[in-house]
């Protein structure tokens, strides 16, 4: 079996050091970002992506932007995906959607509040969840999302504008 | 400072425990160069690596580290390296049967892509030497091509990227001293004394 290997021009550490450091904010991202049931199946999307392309990573200093940025691209293929999807193909059926919070209840429960991050406009919604899931500086924002650094503050501000009047409610 | 709303958005963040395993996947999907997993044995813990070929390295984790052996592996053979316990079931089990004295040929394949030229050829020779057996550095120089070469051969053993399976042990100086070994040697004067029917490491 005759691979041939090509040289990467960067001292790339072993693929497992990545998964010990990020494997799990990147999952409770996905779960952020699709919900619980899709995000298993993103997350090996994301990684079996990520070691695909590992060797011939050109840059190795900042390896958690990398893989938030491919984390973040599933996601988004993931949702178009599903909207594509005609309702009801054979097989599996449909996941019943996380039912809304009871309007004019008392507060959110602890999955409501996430669940309303999910209903945010996409841009604000996976900012928020880089930033308060994977912990983010705005710099690894706008990297991942491939924005200014101004518009990464701009849209975690907008979106705890609006989540702060919903969770007032 | 931290708002309300953020300090809620962090308690609330959805949380994972485990997370999925990745390393079937990678392996079914081609993707997964070096596996590696520790095994606890008699002589202490070791790391064990194997590559689609066979076992590519075998590393005593207290004398080497555990961090380095990975990054010399990801720089020399792939980084794509996960942790894979199922990968190193084969090494694992004939390791175990070995140190509990039921085992005298190992059978797993090996991947010799670490060594080259002489050094190879040193331990493929060092290779051949049987359980309970012993060779000399002159004799292993010998069968690799060069007689005169008996301190080198030397290097080429002290740098055996799978000790114990490929038994550098089992090479003396010609006038019955231990040498060296990788591991230090009181692992090499235990892996001798296991050999020669002295008691046991482990019980079966």
């Amino acid at each position: 079996m005759a691979r041939r290997r090509v040289p990467s021009p960067v001292r790339l550490p072993p693929f497992q050091t990545l998964l010990d450091a990020h494997g799990r904010d990147v999952h409770r991202f996905l779960i952020a970002s699709v919900g619980a049931t899709d995000a298993d199946d993103c997350y090996q999307e994301t990684w079996l992506a990520a070691l695909r392309a590992y060797p011939r990573l050109h840059d190795a200093s900042n390896l958690k932007s990398w893989i938030f940025t491919v984390a973040h691209r599933k996601a988004i293929d993931h949702v178009r995906a599903r909207r594509r999807a005609p309702v009801a193909v054979g097989g599996e059926p449909p996941e019943p959607s996380p039912a809304p919070a009871a309007p004019g209840g008392a507060g959110l429960g602890d999955d409501d509040l996430w669940a309303r991050v999910r209903e945010l406009p996409p841009k604000q919604r996976t900012a928020v969840a880089l930033r308060y899931v994977a912990d983010a500086g705005y710099d690894e924002i706008s990297a991942v999302m491939g924005t200014s650094e101004d518009a990464a503050r701009r849209n975690v501000h907008e979106a705890l504008k609006r989540l702060r009047t919903e969770y007032r409610r | 400072m931290m708002t309300e709303i953020e300090h809620e958005l962090r308690r609330r963040a959805p949380r994972t425990d485990p997370v999925p395993d990745l390393s079937q996947a990678a392996a079914a999907a081609g993707l997964l160069d070096v596996a590696f997993a520790t095994l606890d044995s008699p002589l202490g813990t070791l790391l064990l690596a194997t590559t689609p070929r066979g076992l590519v390295r075998l590393a005593y984790v207290d004398h080497e580290g555990a961090d380095s052996v990975l990054e010399q592996l990801a720089t020399k053979v792939s980084p794509r390296i996960l942790a894979a316990r199922h990968e190193l079931d084969e090494p694992r089990r004939e390791l175990d049967q070995y140190f509990a004295g039921a085992r005298r040929r190992f059978e797993l394949p090996l991947d010799w892509r670490l060594t080259h030229g002489f050094t190879r050829r040193v331990l493929q020779a060092t290779a051949n030497v049987p359980y309970g057996a012993t060779s000399t550095y002159k004799q292993v120089a010998a069968q690799a091509g060069s007689p005169l070469a008996f301190r080198a051969a030397g290097n080429a053993l002290g740098s055996n990227p799978i000790p114990i399976v490929v038994p550098c042990h089992r090479i003396l100086h010609s006038g019955g001293g231990l040498g060296g070994y990788t591991g230090g040697l009181e692992r090499k004067r235990l892996l001798l004394a296991v050999e020669s029917g002295q008691p046991r490491l482990a019980d079966p």
